[in-house]
């Protein structure tokens, strides 16, 4: 590996902004965000970035890196040709903040929207429930989430369009689905998931799914679901006709 | 006069980990407001990256478990110097705050009849630990978001906190910054709960990210609070050691768990060399053994792999300075054997161990299904910190109380693995409970101006010196270095007594520290800020530590190898001086009422 690589970083804020090179020493099994860290320490003590656990875990590094959605703390530099600039780049959907640092609160707005877990009566005299292993295993797929929203960065409705008020995005969908989909909810959300959170416009483009660092399959397992669940709960012509004669 | 924005509480929770999200939704259900301050983005805590699991006396593995062998099992990894009544609390409690997690939406995995399942830890006689694959911590933290969110919460997101404020002895507030614009913020409220977790980055090899500053444990000293048993550290015993840049990300005790086995470069186990007198009779002494044990055997003994992880770090240690490591300083941890045992073991591995698996794959190129790790102590945990009563979690400081890592008490001297993420809930919900409690029945404290002048005034000084001013980083990495080498796993007198020496001129520096740019979230800036935290927890380890005279849990001292019950009666507890300076005083330990002697007499 080269010994010195040059990182091409975005700093600024939201009003003005520039892409600067820095050059710092590389050595084995080095991630991207340590070459941030030592830029940060030797150079630009001022670059903002956010990080937390340095191991995939909290989904807090979220940037675009060579254009490409990733988890700088997962990004290892041998992926990359260091012979060329490394670019390093805020996440593009969510306004800047400064540097690396995106303002990803919506985020937090739009998951309270969705209505929480409601569970079933308990199974047992003791207050506790039955669950198979089986049943389980598909929400735990979903609740693997790190909620990095590379996936909502990644989504053209939102990161194109900016239809923030209308969907709300990925993420949340497969938060719903894992609520949706946990063996012990009563809610319905499916009255939600057609107007509200704009399950609709997701064209299945699956472009979510290939940038999850934790590898859900969040347009297969998640959203089709989800969008089949809208057809057969708020769509199917029969129970319209039952509850149309009902009213 | 500084600029700040003013917001009111009747109850502040400082720290959104598992213990301040807990201490935040028991305030709030009580009826009065509450205001949760996170340092960084709400859920990444450091709770995310607890792996194995929480420990409770569900007894839904093990039937023979209950909260009297939980108790017995806490106090002896503890070393006895544990708040007894603390461990009490702990273990009868903890089974009803995972089942309520349940109640939440958190799923575990399930045993074969439709409940949680429980796994094998480190110093648990019984498989104890419910868990969720090798992310359990995320799961605690985010159940415990997500309900939380619909709790009408303030949160107050990449917030720091940077003094308490007092009227007349009680605790009247906080003041702090956010990160985003750099804006101060002062919180007025009638009590406040510290759940800020540890003190790991005062070391160089550490698990901990940036946050692990020891915020909480020095804002109550400084506000005059008792912090007790600082000399207790804990480090893990695998922590990665290679490629360099991963050096002290956690490898789960669960692998251990799950059947992974230690061994030196002989390619010997060589955990069987040094089994402690008080754990011999519960220790397996062949393969065979512990192999029955990690698959459920009731009627097999542990496996020593699965001793307490003070012990085991000590003896990863002598492997390496025996000259019997592996290439890259540490010694190998193996998983990959099971295949032996287990038809399609690999893909047995990839589901118990899923982040391990990709965690090893993505950072070291290495597949721990066919190969073993190499791995090395990292510095983990504090069983150190704030001096709480047990029922309440108040400290000595009216209106203060503490949960989680940055109080003391229940772990003593080594905390057992799962105990973390059981003590965040158990406590976290007292501390929440008495802190409402404690608001609805006070009224409210005023703030003086004075004090927040000094707290905004100190906060500044870094940008008056600019960038002439030495780097925050090269202060940190040079303290980190020092406390790394000189108050580490293996200590003794004349290195405390060095480290003594190195902590004045470290903070002269730190007086000198300067900061470029603008207050608009400017990481040097913050970790300008951090350093005086850094510096008081380094402190107090290190005193705590000359103190102690002995060799104790987390807390080995090689001219003091030894348990001395000289030490076992009392708990070391530091304060700040009228003068400023830091006094290391004794607190005995209350007698244990007859009940739980007899449960630790008979669990022997």
């Amino acid at each position: 590996m080269a010994s010195t690589a040059t990182f091409r970083i975005w700093r600024g804020d939201a009003q003005n902004g520039r892409f600067e090179d820095y050059q710092t020493a590389v050595s084995d099994g080095m991630v991207v965000l340590d070459a941030v860290h030592q830029i940060q320490a030797e150079t630009a003590n001022d670059l903002a970035v956010r990080w937390n656990c340095k191991a995939g875990k909290c989904g807090s590094c979220s940037a675009e890196v060579n254009g490409n959605p990733r988890l700088m703390c997962m990004t290892r530099l041998n992926q990359l040709d260091l012979a060329k600039p490394v670019t390093l780049e805020p996440m593009r959907a969510f306004p800047l903040i400064r540097d690396l640092v995106t303002d990803v609160s919506w985020n937090f707005q739009a998951k309270k929207s969705v209505k929480k877990f409601k569970p079933r009566k308990p199974d047992a005299p003791d207050g506790t429930w039955r669950i198979n292993q089986v049943d389980v295993d598909r929400v735990q797929e979903f609740r693997k989430c790190i909620e990095c929203f590379l996936c909502q960065d990644v989504c053209h409705v939102l990161r194109d369009h900016h239809m923030f008020g209308e969907f709300v995005g990925p993420r949340h969908l497969v938060y719903t689905a894992a609520l949706e989909m946990h063996p012990l909810d009563t809610e319905s959300r499916a009255r939600d998931l057609k107007a509200a959170h704009g399950v609709g416009l997701c064209n299945i483009t699956k472009c979510c799914t290939r940038v999850c660092p934790e590898h859900i399959t969040i347009t297969d397992n998640a959203i089709i679901p989800l969008k089949e669940r809208v057809i057969d709960q708020l769509y199917d012509p029969v129970a319209r006709l039952f509850r149309m004669m009902r009213a | 006069m500084p600029d700040y924005q003013t917001h009111e509480h009747d109850v502040l929770v400082i720290g959104a980990g598992g213990a301040g999200l807990r201490a935040a939704i028991e305030a709030s259900a009580s009826g009065v407001s509450v205001g949760l301050v996170c340092k960084s983005l709400l859920g990444k805590a450091h709770t995310v990256m607890a792996e194995g699991g929480i420990a409770a006396a569900l007894a839904n593995v093990d039937d023979r478990d209950n909260w009297k062998v939980h108790f017995a099992d806490t106090m002896r990894g503890g070393q006895y110097v544990n708040n007894w009544r603390m461990a009490e609390l702990h273990a009868r409690e903890a089974p009803d705050r995972v089942r309520e997690l349940e109640a939440w939406g958190a799923v575990f995995d399930r045993t074969k009849d439709g409940r949680i399942l429980q796994r094998n830890f480190g110093g648990h006689r019984y498989p104890r630990l419910a868990h969720v694959g090798d992310r359990t911590g995320l799961e605690l933290i985010r159940t415990l978001q997500d309900h939380g969110i619909h709790q009408g919460i303030d949160v107050h997101m990449e917030c720091t906190i940077v003094a308490l404020l007092k009227d007349d002895g009680r605790v009247a507030g906080a003041f702090g910054y956010e990160r985003e614009r750099g804006r101060f913020k002062l919180f007025r409220a009638r009590a406040v709960v510290l759940a800020t977790g540890g003190i790991g980055r005062a070391y160089k090899i550490t698990s901990n990210s940036w946050e692990y500053t020891g915020d909480g444990h020095t804002l109550a000293y400084d506000a005059g609070a008792d912090l007790m048993d600082m000399e207790f550290v804990q480090f893990h015993p695998t922590g990665m050691i290679w490629p360099p840049s991963v050096c002290g990300i956690l490898v789960t005790e669960a692998v251990r768990g799950e059947g992974g086995v230690l061994k030196n470069s002989e390619g010997r186990r060589f955990m069987y060399d040094e089994i402690p007198d008080n754990y011999r009779s519960q220790t397996a002494d062949n393969d065979e053994e512990g192999w029955r044990y990690t698959q459920g055997d009731k009627a097999a003994r542990r496996p020593p792999e699965l001793l307490t992880r003070d012990h085991v770090s000590r003896c990863i240690m002598r492997e390496v300075k025996a000259g019997r490591g592996s290439p890259h300083g540490g010694v190998f941890l193996d998983i990959a054997w099971i295949k032996a045992r287990i038809p399609s073991g690999a893909e047995h591995i990839r589901k118990k161990l899923p982040s391990m698996y990709h965690q090893f794959k993505q950072l070291a190129d290495l597949d721990i299904t066919e190969t073993p790790m190499e791995v090395g102590p990292t510095t983990h945990y504090v069983m150190g910190g704030v001096k709480v009563d047990a029922e309440t979690q108040m400290s000595t400081v009216p209106g203060l109380f503490a949960a989680g890592e940055c109080a003391a008490g229940i772990n003593g001297a080594n905390r057992l693995g799962g105990n973390s993420l059981s003590d965040i809930l158990v406590f976290g919900k007292r501390a929440g409970e008495f802190a409402a409690k404690f608001a609805k029945e006070q009224k409210a404290p005023s703030v003086d101006g004075a004090q927040v002048d000094a707290a905004a005034k100190g906060a500044l000084e870094p940008f008056e010196r600019g960038t002439s001013g030495e780097g925050a980083y090269q202060v940190q990495y040079a303290l980190q270095e020092m406390m790394q080498n000189l108050v580490g796993i293996v200590r003794n007198e004349p290195e405390m007594k060095r480290a003594l020496e190195c902590l004045g001129p470290l903070r002269e520096r730190a007086a000198r520290v300067g900061v470029g740019g603008h207050r608009e979230y400017n990481p040097g800036w913050h970790a300008a800020l951090d350093l005086h935290s850094l510096l008081t927890v380094s402190e107090a380890v290190t005193r705590s530590a000359l103190e102690r005279r002995e060799s104790r849990g987390g807390h080995f001292r090689d001219d003091y190898p030894d348990k001395d019950n000289a030490f076992g009666s009392f708990n070391f507890v530091v304060r700040k001086k009228s003068d400023g300076a830091m006094e290391v005083a004794r607190a005995p330990i209350p007698p244990m009422p007859a009940e739980l002697k007899q449960v630790i007499d008979e669990m022997k």
